[in-house]
């Protein structure tokens, strides 16, 4: 078990390795991050919006409820959402959920394309596959997700106000209040470290994954999930790290 | 010219090949037959470089493939083209994006210049026309065509085939086959097939190795075939008694 770690881990770094090399044609590569950065990024609004509203509103209830008979103002609401929402659940949630959605995604394209002898054919033509089939990904990934991740934050703030407002638990003047206290711009800084780190680790583990499929659908099956597994048990690690580190 | 000298592939205990050497000829259309499990694939993926030999060497005309470091191999590899098994076309990308991707990528040909070759090679292969359709709306003989563009379309020196014919009904694995004995005899390449498929073993075997439990058992042309009395490849080639009796009868006249 142990060994079998370390020996996926050394291959994990072997293939990080092998992708910095001079790209063939950059202007190849720039096109396939393009393409990434459109799969990754736009293919994703929706369901990082969708997660953050109701993980915006969810919060602002639950705290409303916390705060009922309690000597707390109520303008406390918007203060809390905004922190929780920029501190955890905006990088956190919505990476857990890339990496359901794009880390699966990632896995089986290139578990795919190892099945169909696409990565074969690219290796025959001389391109070099880890860094072809895997750097635009990885690239793209850190463009795009943080950017994901700050408009999941805002949604995440506006879902708490739409539901803490809308049904009278504090007023729309107050939970503004709470926007503009006490406000802390290193907790900013902290949400980008978090989605760029947690980028990396969905879109290189699920590109890992794929890269090293044997057999048939089964096994493809296998390393997408596996891909989603290991990339959200390495996210929550890496967030505790950085919460240890950073904090 | 391609020459193969000693070629051993172990894997763990498994002895797979066992000192294959044999020369495949440029201009001919050479070919790896034999049975399910005698080593074919697994001499093909070292030929081309996929697989490293236990021992032995493989030689690109005069240069010594597995002793090139990783650039002098990336320059070997771009006079290779290879059609593999299920094609291996890409999927998100259309037929012209497909054949036109080796251009892209390793050339500085500008727009029309590679719109000409790629027009070239898809009219080779009589596809003209079906440059905008995805490799999951053509038909399997239509992507082995793509297949033969795309690895054409650098006009290689080296062309590796591998099953070409698989999944084909009988009239387009000869087009097929003939598709693949022109353009190398046309551009004097060096073409490897590995096939089992008896009707390119009768049409298109310039020079025919036959492959049998990891050693080489015989080694001639389409014409030697019927004459020839190896038991192994007689075996093989005339399995059933329907072609046993079929060789009799050619044999008689």
């Amino acid at each position: 078990m142990g060994l079998n770690i370390l020996y996926e881990f050394g291959r994990y770094l072997k293939l990080m390795g092998s992708m910095f090399t001079r790209p063939e044609k950059f202007s190849m590569y720039w096109k396939e991050t393009l393409r990434q950065m459109n799969d990754i990024g736009v293919g994703s609004v929706v369901i990082v919006g969708l997660i953050a509203l109701f993980i915006g509103a969810v919060t602002a209830v639950q705290f409303a409820y916390q705060l009922q008979d309690s000597f707390i103002p109520a303008y406390y609401i918007g203060y809390i959402v905004r922190d929780s929402t920029i501190i955890e659940l905006a990088p956190t949630i919505s990476c857990l959920v890339l990496a359901g959605k794009v880390g699966s995604n990632i896995a089986a394209e290139i578990g795919g394309m190892r099945q169909k002898e696409q990565i074969d054919a690219l290796e025959i033509m001389g391109v070099n596959t880890a860094s072809y089939l895997i750097l635009p990904k990885i690239v793209a990934a850190l463009f795009v997700i943080p950017l994901l991740v700050i408009i999941g934050a805002g949604i995440s703030i506006m879902g708490g106000f739409l539901a803490s407002v809308s049904t009278g638990m504090v007023t729309a003047a107050d939970y503004d209040l709470g926007l503009h206290s006490f406000f802390v711009p290193y907790y900013v800084f902290m949400m980008l470290v978090k989605a760029v780190v947690f980028a990396f680790i969905l879109t290189s583990v699920s590109c890992y994954k794929g890269f090293y499929v044997e057999g048939g659908s089964i096994e493809l099956g296998r390393a997408s999930t596996q891909a989603v597994v290991y990339s959200n048990i390495l996210i929550l690690l890496a967030d505790y790290i950085i919460a240890l580190v950073l904090t | 010219m391609i020459r193969a000298e000693r070629i051993h592939k172990s894997f763990g205990e498994q002895k797979v090949l066992k000192g294959i050497s044999t020369v495949f000829e440029q201009g001919k259309t050479n070919l790896l037959i034999g049975r399910s499990g005698a080593g074919k694939t697994v001499m093909l993926k070292i030929l081309v470089g996929l697989l490293e030999p236990t021992d032995g060497e493989v030689w690109y005309d005069d240069t010594n493939f597995f002793t090139l470091n990783k650039k002098e191999r990336k320059a070997i590899r771009q006079q290779i083209g290879m059609l593999f098994q299920g094609s291996a076309l890409f999927d998100s990308m259309t037929v012209e994006e497909n054949v036109r991707f080796p251009l892209d990528m390793f050339t500085n040909k500008t727009k029309g210049e590679k719109q000409n070759q790629v027009d070239k090679c898809l009219e080779r292969v009589d596809l003209t026309g079906s440059n905008d359709k995805y490799p999951g709306e053509v038909s399997g003989g239509m992507q082995k065509r793509v297949g033969i563009a795309r690895s054409i379309v650098l006009e290689p020196k080296y062309l590796f085939c591998d099953e070409p014919n698989s999944g084909l009904d009988p009239k387009t694995s000869i087009v097929i086959d003939e598709l693949i004995r022109n353009i190398t005899v046309d551009n004097n390449m060096t073409t490897i097939i590995n096939t089992h498929d008896m009707n390119s073993v009768m049409e298109i075997g310039d020079k025919i190795n036959l492959l049998h439990l990891g050693e080489l058992a015989w080694v001639g042309d389409k014409n030697q075939v019927l004459e020839s009395e190896n038991e192994t490849l007689q075996d093989f080639i005339f399995a059933s008694p329907f072609l046993q009796r079929l060789r009799k009868g050619a044999l008689k006249q």
